[in-house]
C-alpha cells in the first residue's frame, strides 16, 4: 500500500513508518498506553519482508541496551515505551549521549509519578528535555501532535539521530498513540547494506579494518581532562543542532492579541480553543514547538513581542512554561494552565483560563 | 460539513467499532476523519464512548467540550452527554434500560430501540449497526454506500459474507429510529 491514505492509530503508524523507513531492529516491552506498537510489528512480520528483527525484552532496561548495541553497530534500531518504562531506560540514554550512539526513543506519555495512570499525560517533559538521566547532556526530542506526525517524525528522528550521533526521543501521548486519523504513510526505503553503514557511520564497532585503530563506544574516561574535552565536544554539537535543527508551527500568530504556546496532543486541543477565542472576537493565536529540544527560544521570542500575553497550555502542572518563560524573558506576561494525572482537557477549560488568566474577565 | 459525535454505552456492545466504521466510512468519502477512544478498564465491563469527527475541512481537537450529536446506549452516557449537545444538535438513544428519559427541548430527540430489535432478530452482534443505521437516516453523515464500502475495506476477506447481514441491519435502524 504504498502512499496509500489508510487510517491508523498513532501507535500503529509508528510501526508501519518505522518499517517503511528501513529500521534495522525493535527492541521493547509491552506497556500501556503504547503496546500497539509491538503488536503491529508482530502482526506486520517485517523479518519476513525487509529483515527487520522485532524483539520483545525482558524488560525496558534491556531494550534500551540492545538499542545501544544494534545502534552501536550502526543499525537503525528503537525502543518505544511509556513514561515508567522510559523512566527505567534513562541510564541506558545517558551512556549512548556519551558514547555518542544514535538510537531513537519513542515514549507514549501516562500519568505519573510512579506507574501513576494509564491515561494520557506530558509530564515527562523535564524528562525529555533536560535529559533523564546523569551527565550534561541533551535528547533531540520532536512532539508530533497528528498521527500523520508520528508516521513522519520516525525516519525524521533516524536521519537527526545519525546526522548528529545522538538519541533521539520522540515524546508522544496516550491522545496522540490511541487516536485514529487518516495518515499517508511513507514509501518503503531498503534497509541500508553493510556497505552503507561503513561508509556513513565510519565509528561503528562492526569489525576492525587495516586502514584504522580499532573503534571503541564508551562513556567512561578516567582521565578528566580527556573527559572535559569529550564534554566540550558534545556541547559543541549541541550548540550546533540549536542551531540548525529548531522546528515549530504557527497558526494565526500575526494579528494575535494572545499566544496559546501547546505542544503535541495539548495544541492540537489549543487549536480549537484557539477556533473558540476568534469566534468570540478574541485575537488568539497558537504557537507549537515541535522540537522540544532544541526549544525554539528566539522564534517564539520574536513572534511573543508586543502580544498582550501567552497562556502556556499543557497536560502537566508546568514544564515547558519555563522555557517559554526563560525565552520571554519577562517581556510578555507569561501563564500556565495544566490538567494533571491523566486527566485531558477540553477545548473549553483553555478558552476560560484564557479568559480569567489573561484576558482577566 | 463537520460534525463532531459522541458514541457512548457499555463496554462491548461495539461503541468502538461503530464509531471506527463511521471514521472508515468518512475516509472512503474523502473526508477528514478522527476517532479518540476512551481507553482502559471500560473495555472490562465499565462505560466506554469514542469521538468521530468527520469534516470537509482539518480536524483540530479530537477531544472536544460539546457535540453535534451523541449517540448514548445507557443511563449513565445520557445523563453525562445530554448537555453536552450544542442547542439545535442530535440525541439518539435506545430506550432499553433508560429510567430517566432525556428531556432537552432545544435538541432534536430520537429513539432507537435496537437492543430490543437485535434481540428479536437474534444476533446481538448487529445491534450497533442498527444503531448505525438510525444515525444515517437522521444525519447522512456518510452515506451507505461510502458504510459499504468501508466494511470491505476493513473487514478481513473471510468475513466478508457477513457484509449483507451488516447493511441489513443499517436499514432496519433506518426503519426503526422514531422522533421521541
Amino acid at each position: 500500500m504504498n502512499n496509500e491514505v489508510t487510517l491508523l492509530k498513532g501507535n500503529e503508524a509508528i510501526a508501519y513508518a518505522a518499517i517503511r523507513c528501513g529500521a534495522d531492529a525493535f527492541f521493547g516491552y509491552p506497556i500501556t498506553p503504547q503496546s500497539e506498537i509491538i503488536e503491529t510489528l508482530s502482526l506486520l512480520k517485517p523479518w519476513e519482508t525487509t529483515g527487520m528483527v522485532v524483539v520483545q525484552a525482558e524488560s525496558e532496561v534491556a531494550s534500551i541496551n540492545m538499542v545501544y548495541g544494534g545502534a552501536g553497530a550502526g543499525k537503525r534500531v528503537f525502543t518505544t515505551s511509556s513514561s515508567p518504562g522510559v523512566a527505567l531506560m534513562q541510564e541506558g540514554i545517558s551512556f549512548m549521549a556519551g558514547s555518542e550512539i544514535p538510537g531513537v526513543i519513542v515514549n507514549v506519555q501516562r500519568g505519573g509519578p510512579g506507574l501513576g495512570t494509564i491515561q494520557p499525560s506530558q509530564s515527562d517533559y523535564f524528562q525529555a528535555t533536560r535529559g533523564g538521566g546523569n551527565g550534561d547532556y541533551n535528547v533531540i526530542v520532536l512532539a508530533p501532535n497528528s498521527v500523520q506526525e508520528m508516521a513522519d517524525f520516525m525516519d525524521l528522528a533516524f536521519t537527526l539521530a545519525f546526522r548528529y550521533r545522538n538519541p533521539a526521543m520522540i515524546l508522544s501521548d496516550g491522545v496522540i498513540g490511541q487516536m485514529m486519523e487518516k495518515v499517508v504513510l511513507p514509501e518503503q526505503k531498503p534497509r541500508r547494506t553493510e556497505e552503507q553503514i561503513r561508509k556513513e557511520c565510519p565509528w561503528a564497532t562492526i569489525g576492525r579494518t587495516k586502514d584504522r585503530q580499532p573503534n571503541i563506544l564508551t562513556s567512561l574516561e578516567l582521565k578528566p581532562e580527556i573527559m572535559e574535552a569529550r564534554n566540550i565536544h558534545l556541547q559543541e554539537k549541541y550548540a550546533t543542532i540549536r542551531e540548525k535543527e529548531v522546528r515549530y508551527e504557527t497558526i494565526n500568530c500575526e494579528d494575535a492579541d494572545y499566544l496559546i504556546v501547546a505542544f503535541g496532543s495539548a495544541a492540537r486541543i489549543s487549536e480549537k480553543s484557539m477556533e473558540i477565542a476568534r469566534g468570540k472576537g478574541e485575537k488568539v493565536g497558537l504557537f507549537r514547538p515541535i522540537t522540544l529540544w532544541p526549544f525554539p527560544e528566539r522564534q517564539l521570542a520574536e513572534i511573543a513581542k508586543g502580544k498582550k500575553g501567552i497562556l502556556v497550555a499543557e497536560i502537566n502542572a508546568g514544564q515547558m512554561v519555563e522555557d517559554v518563560r526563560l525565552a520571554i524573558n519577562g517581556a510578555v506576561p507569561v501563564e500556565h494552565f495544566g490538567r494533571l494525572g491523566g486527566i485531558v482537557p477540553d477545548p473549553q477549560e483553555i478558552v476560560e483560563a484564557l479568559e480569567t488568566k489573561m484576558m482577566r474577565k | 460539513m463537520k460534525k463532531e459525535i459522541i458514541i457512548s454505552g457499555f463496554g462491548g456492545q461495539g461503541v468502538l467499532s461503530m464509531g471506527k466504521i463511521l471514521a472508515y466510512s468518512g475516509l472512503m468519502e474523502d473526508k477528514e476523519v478522527t476517532w479518540m477512544p476512551s481507553y482502559g478498564p471500560e473495555q472490562r465491563g465499565g462505560t466506554a464512548n469514542c469521538t468521530v469527527i468527520v469534516s470537509d475541512e482539518r480536524i483540530s481537537s479530537p477531544i472536544l467540550s460539546r457535540y453535534d450529536i451523541a449517540i448514548v446506549l445507557n443511563q449513565p452516557s445520557l445523563d453525562r452527554f445530554m448537555p453536552l449537545i450544542k442547542p439545535g444538535g442530535i440525541l439518539i438513544y435506545d430506550s432499553y434500560g433508560i429510567l430517566n428519559k432525556p428531556s432537552r427541548s432545544d435538541i432534536h430527540i430520537y429513539q432507537i430501540d435496537a437492543m430490543d430489535k437485535a434481540a428479536e432478530l437474534k444476533n446481538a452482534k448487529v445491534f450497533n449497526m442498527i444503531v448505525l443505521g438510525g444515525l444515517l437516516k437522521v444525519c447522512p453523515v456518510v452515506s451507505t454506500d461510502g458504510l459499504k464500502k468501508a466494511l470491505y475495506k476493513t473487514l478481513p476477506e473471510r468475513h466478508h459474507e457477513m457484509i449483507p447481514l451488516n447493511m441489513k441491519a443499517v436499514q432496519v435502524g433506518m426503519d426503526l429510529i422514531e422522533e421521541a
